[in-house]
């Protein structure tokens, strides 16, 4: 075997240009389908973390009526919808995989919040149980988060994020100064962020449109006081992380399950459901996808036509060689040694060709991504299966000649002088 | 006895026409002989001596090589008497042009199966035997024609095979590199190899302790001549 393989590397060295040549093929073939997986596979990877944001990990689960979130009408919060208790809650967290699950109440307030007479139109007003910003990874960037006794004595206290603060404040220093809520007074405490702020990246209006977040203010409060400035009860809203970006769907998915255990509403549309992000990534990539397929079957087809010119340049060295295989049957040579030797030598110039399609892929992979601004990811997987599908080719299409070779009479092929 | 060939009829089917090429050869070689077999060009030595290499299988009659029924074996049982019986010599030498010369007398040991240490040891000590040893990493361009049947007859032998069959070894030598080829297989014989040779030159077929005639595909043992040789010999 590995005298099979230094023989066709010599074979291979010793005609340069007419392996290069036979190679070609597959070179070519192998590179555009590197470079166009690799280009799916970064557009589908862009798409992913557009939508989930980097390292977040968080799913909102919310209650919604038919395919929207339930809209607060004068009626409050149905019928049947029980209020999340601590046990309810404690349930969640103990789903596998789930770090932390929080309750928060949110509200869109338009003309609600102001500082003096500056108002914080489209804001959301937030109400945030003690674990909400441990669990959604903000960090207090001024000033202090809520205590213990914010929440036990109803402390009209608030936390700001950069935008209220900015639209509220406009530059001012906003710690220890008074924002009203729905004519109550809070004392801003702090400002928060979170820890990792995700910008997506927006190369067409199509993709501002997808992933555009929405960059309106919010106002945090203690959960405790959300009465005092709401005079009904929201529903509630269940915010889990977890611990890899592969665990939100199932987490949610179950999140959600244990909620809607509880609801006795004799309204089957109305449900507890995650948002699913990745879901909705592997939609937006499935658009994609049958294009993309096309590109892989046209690169496939110059495969098998590289596999073809293998096939030929095996049967010319055949013939050429003729008398190397009547000597070596001669000598003693099996049909299944000229049978290996030729099937390696077509294995080793195709596996050869891969590697250098593989190459040719990566950098082909990275001048379309400083051409076209197209992010590019290399899979390595899909390199690896490259190289060994090209060995694939060279030994399918290598078997006529090398059947042609361990099949030739020993005694035709030594007369050939 | 080694070879025993009788009765052997071979015919080719040119178009539609059969013409014979072997009629009724019956030969028989034994172990330690040193044997040529002589004839002109067409007579059908070569296809004899193919039949006696197991590359080529007779119309009919019976062929045993070293008490085996050759004809009776498969097509790798072939290859496999090919590796271990017998020993081929060419007279364009058919050496691997882009192997050295320890390469090419290696190749029938990686055939069977022997391991590369042993491999290289055994083709330095067959390279010995032709006196090649110190040309072990020349390639076959840069050795001289009697150096390249030398190391041919090296490969033919590093398997220690029953027989060594020659076709035409000397066909291209100039005549002192042919008169060392010929010391080589009087040195062989003489360490019990059993040796067969075609040619068509008498000078070389000399050097034989037996000589047969063929022509038209009749064999013939020369008697007179031959006895008168060795008694020179002697």
């Amino acid at each position: 075997m590995f005298e099979n393989i230094r023989l066709s590397f010599k074979g291979i060295w010793s005609h340069k240009m007419r392996s290069f040549l036979t190679m070609l093929g597959i070179i070519i073939g192998i590179a555009a389908i590197i470079a166009i997986v690799s280009t799916i596979q970064g557009t589908n990877e862009q798409i992913k973390e557009n939508l989930i944001g980097s390292g977040d990990n968080t799913v909102e689960i919310a209650l919604y009526q038919g395919d929207w979130t339930y809209e607060m009408g004068y009626e409050g919060v149905p019928a049947g919808v029980p209020v999340i208790t601590p046990e309810i809650l404690k349930q969640v967290k103990e789903i596998k995989n789930v770090d932390n699950a929080s309750l928060y109440l949110s509200r869109q307030d338009y003309g609600g919040v102001y500082h003096l007479n500056t108002a914080l139109s489209g804001g959301y007003v937030i109400g945030a149980d003690e674990n909400y910003f441990d669990t959604c990874n903000f960090i207090i960037k001024k000033g202090r988060g809520f205590t213990e006794k914010d929440y036990k004595d109803f402390r009209k206290v608030a936390l700001l994020d950069k935008e209220s603060a900015d639209a509220l404040f406009q530059g001012e220093d906003p710690l220890g100064k008074t924002v009203e809520i729905r004519r109550e007074p809070f004392v801003v405490i702090g400002v928060v962020a979170k820890s990792k702020q995700f910008e997506p990246v927006i190369n067409t209006m199509e993709d501002y449109y997808t992933y555009s977040q929405d960059s309106a203010g919010k106002v945090y409060v203690p959960d405790t006081v959300w009465p005092i400035i709401y005079q009904f009860d929201e529903p509630q809203n269940l915010v889990i992380k977890v611990a890899s970006t592969d665990d939100m769907t199932n987490a949610g998915k179950e999140g959600a399950n244990i909620l809607n255990s509880y609801l006795n509403t004799g309204d089957d549309t109305i449900k507890y459901k995650a948002e699913d992000l990745l879901e909705q990534a592997r939609q937006i990539q499935e658009l994609g996808k049958s294009t993309n397929s096309m590109l892989i079957w046209i690169a496939g087809i110059s495969l098998i036509v590289g596999g073809i010119g293998v096939m030929n340049i095996m049967l010319v060295s055949v013939t050429e060689r003729t008398q190397e295989i009547g000597l070596k049957k001669a000598i003693g040579a099996r049909r299944s040694n000229i049978l290996g030797q030729f099937l390696t030598e077509a294995a080793v110039l195709t596996s050869m060709g891969g590697i250098l399609g593989v190459v040719s892929g990566i950098v082909l992979a990275e001048i379309i991504s400083k051409v076209s601004e197209m992010p590019v990811a290399i899979s390595v997987p899909a390199a690896i299966g490259s190289v060994i599908f090209s060995m694939l080719i060279g030994i399918v299409f290598g078997m006529l000649p090398s059947y042609k070779a361990a099949n030739l009479n020993p005694i035709e092929a030594l007369r050939r002088e | 006895m080694i070879l025993d060939l009788r009765n052997i009829f071979k015919d080719y089917n040119q178009d539609k026409l059969v013409v014979p090429v072997l009629k009724d050869i019956t030969l028989q070689v034994e172990e330690g002989e040193y044997v040529a077999i002589m004839g002109p060009s067409g007579s059908g030595k070569t296809t004899l001596m193919n039949i006696i290499g197991c590359l080529d299988r007779p119309t009919s009659g019976e062929f045993l090589l070293a008490g085996t029924d050759v004809l009776a074996l498969k097509d790798k049982e072939l290859s496999n008497v090919r590796l271990n019986s017998i020993g081929f010599v060419f007279q364009s030498f058919h050496l691997m042009p882009r192997e050295s010369a320890l390469e090419n007398v290696s190749l029938p040991l990686s055939y069977a199966g022997v391991r590369k240490k042993e491999r290289r040891e055994r083709a330095l000590k067959a390279l010995g035997r032709v006196g090649l040893e110190e040309r072990a990493t020349f390639m076959p361009t840069q050795l001289s024609g009697g150096q390249k049947q030398r190391v041919a007859i090296a490969r033919a032998m590093v398997n220690n095979p029953k027989i060594l069959l020659a076709d035409e070894p000397t066909g291209a030598l100039d005549s002192k590199s042919g008169a060392q080829i010929m010391e080589l297989f009087q040195k062989l014989n003489e360490e019990g190899v059993t040796i067969v040779m075609i040619t068509h030159d008498k000078k070389i077929a000399d050097h034989a302790k037996q000589v047969y005639h063929i022509i038209d595909g009749e064999i013939s043992r020369e008697t007179g001549e031959e006895a008168h040789h060795e008694e020179e010999k002697d």
